[in-house]
């Protein structure tokens, strides 16, 4: 399925990281996934929350930069072999990644996937 | 040469200058007249309160050539310096001219020491910049032997130094100060060298840097000082006492003026160093301002030279900052900044010297809708930036992301610029 992800754009500073996350649990906003993609001088931090609507809001009156991104939320099994079963259907279907990470989420396993064309992953999962 | 044998030598030329802009240089006749002057007002030194002063502003309004006093015929060479809005500014000289420059450089490099048996690497840009050719043709002047090394590889540069028994080097301190590092760091030592004096110039810098300097290399350090729409290099330099930059003043009239007011200020006031081409003939100036902060001594060096003397610079009168020896003002900065509509127009310039090498970081706030969740865009974005930037200062700034509403925000004149480099010691 698709799902918002939240892309937060970050300084690199001590105590930063912990000041944005710190504004959404405050809301009562859980964390699913949390993942950061760094340069030298800044990082993007990437989350998937229980409620994006809320936590987009939080962010854009904290006059945090955050954009929405759309990614794909799919559930595995698991096991041994479910990634490659995954990246197969990707592969079959000639879809290129952007970046993907994993997460565990109510005792299941989770993939993110940010492909280059969302478009061309539609029924695919 | 006494004080008032100087003054009187002075009055003459100036004289004869007044004369020649009055009659081929539109720009200055029409300043004059509407001053009510004619030539015959300016008989002494102390006339030239009397004149126009010159600015740089005034050299762009009359790019390329409209200040030149010499039939195009008779002008030999041209230089450039880098503009804040695209336009350089042209400086032209003739023969004669260029003969002055010349001994002007090797005066300098006389009171340094530097003879004809010595050896000079000339590490300064060669082109348009002056600070090589005029180098190079004084230490030709002086007969001593030149080395055109201009600026590039530092590695090659170092076995020449060694292998050539180069005994003088001429660039900026702060190259200088990256030399004596390569050179640790390649596993030589000085006694490797036969080098004994370094000619330091094009930027500002501090006895801190000179002790250093002349630690590290085994040399002494001399300042000089110059500045292209005067001459170029050579306008003034240090003899062995290190107390203040000796004018060539028989060539060059300095002036300090109150900034603000253009009073003219005693000797030992502090403010804006002002100077007279008094023998240039393709490009002379009247009373131009060169923005420079310092004082200047009347009293006689203990080298016995005469020469009014200048104390290091501690500043400018504008927002002019010198990186690596170029100048950059933040207007052509602001100008990339705010052509690109991927940033709020804002900034702040952070300079710093980094290793003995000035940097110079650019802050922008990204604008909301040009974010990117994607780290290779906002790399891109960067470097695009970057790349303009050094297209437009020529030299390479580091630009930094800042999170939204990190900049500050100013109500009134902003603050642009955070310099961490201190001249004033």
């Amino acid at each position: 399925m698709n799902t918002k992800q939240l892309s937060i754009f970050l300084e690199n500073r001590v105590g930063r990281t912990k000041e944005v996350i710190e504004i959404l649990s405050k809301e009562g906003i859980n964390i699913l996934a949390f993942t950061i993609a760094d340069s030298a001088e800044f990082g993007i931090l990437r989350l998937i929350v229980s409620d994006e609507e809320k936590a987009l809001n939080l962010l854009k009156n904290a006059h945090i930069s955050v954009i929405p991104t759309d990614v794909l939320w799919i559930e595995i099994d698991d096991k041994v072999g479910a990634l490659v079963e995954t990246l197969s259907k990707l592969e079959k279907n000639n879809i290129s990644i952007e970046y993907m990470y994993i997460c565990h989420c109510n005792n299941k396993p989770y993939i993110v996937i940010r492909p280059i064309d969302m478009d061309k992953c539609k029924g695919v999962f | 040469m006494s004080r008032d044998e100087m003054r009187d030598l002075q009055g003459k030329r100036l004289h004869k200058l007044v004369s020649l802009v009055y009659h081929n240089t539109p720009f200055y006749r029409k300043k004059m007249q509407e001053l009510g002057l004619i030539p015959d007002d300016i008989r002494t030194i102390d006339d030239i309160v009397k004149l126009p002063f010159t600015t740089k502003q005034d050299l762009r309004d009359n790019y390329p050539t409209g200040l030149f006093a010499s039939e195009r015929s008779q002008i030999v060479r041209m230089h450039a310096s880098t503009g804040t809005t695209g336009s350089p500014t042209i400086v032209g000289y003739t023969r004669k001219d260029l003969a002055i420059w010349s001994e002007a450089v090797a005066r300098c490099l006389s009171a340094y020491g530097v003879t004809h048996n010595d050896t000079v690497s000339v590490a300064y840009g060669y082109g348009l910049f002056t600070g090589g050719l005029g180098l190079h043709y004084g230490v030709e002047n002086l007969g001593a032997t030149v080395i055109p090394t201009s600026t590039g590889s530092t590695e090659k540069h170092i076995k020449l130094l060694r292998d050539l028994g180069v005994t003088t080097l001429a660039c900026t301190p702060s190259y200088a100060l990256y030399l004596a590092e390569t050179i640790s760091k390649l596993g030589l030592t000085m006694k490797d060298f036969n080098l004994k004096t370094g000619v330091f110039g094009g930027e500002p810098w501090t006895n801190e840097m000179r002790k250093e300097i002349e630690e590290r290399l085994g040399i002494k350090a001399y300042n000089i000082y110059g500045l292209s729409e005067i001459m170029g290099p050579g306008v003034s330099y240090e003899c062995h006492c290190q107390c203040g930059s000796h004018i060539a003043e028989d060539h060059f009239y300095p002036e300090i003026i109150d900034p603000k007011t253009c009073e003219p200020l005693g000797y030992g006031k502090q403010g804006e160093l002002v100077f007279t081409t008094l023998t240039k003939d393709g490009m002379p100036l009247l009373r131009y301002r060169t923005r420079d902060l310092t004082s200047l001594i009347a009293d006689k060096c203990e080298c016995g030279r005469t020469e009014v003397r200048m104390t290091p610079i501690v500043g400018r009168s504008d927002d002019m900052l010198i990186i690596r020896g170029i100048n950059v003002f933040p207007s052509q900065i602001e100008s990339v900044i705010l052509e690109m509509k991927e940033f709020e127009p804002l900034y702040m310039l952070v300079v710093d010297r980094v290793n003995n090498l000035d940097t110079l970081e650019v802050q922008v706030e990204v604008k909301d809708g040009s974010y990117s969740d994607d780290i290779n865009a906002m790399i891109a974005l960067k470097n695009k930036l970057s790349n303009k930037l050094k297209s437009v200062i020529s030299i390479k700034a580091d630009v930094k992301f800042m999170e939204a509403g990190q900049l500050e925000r100013y109500e009134g004149k902003s603050k642009h610029v955070i310099d961490k480099r201190n001249f004033n010691n």
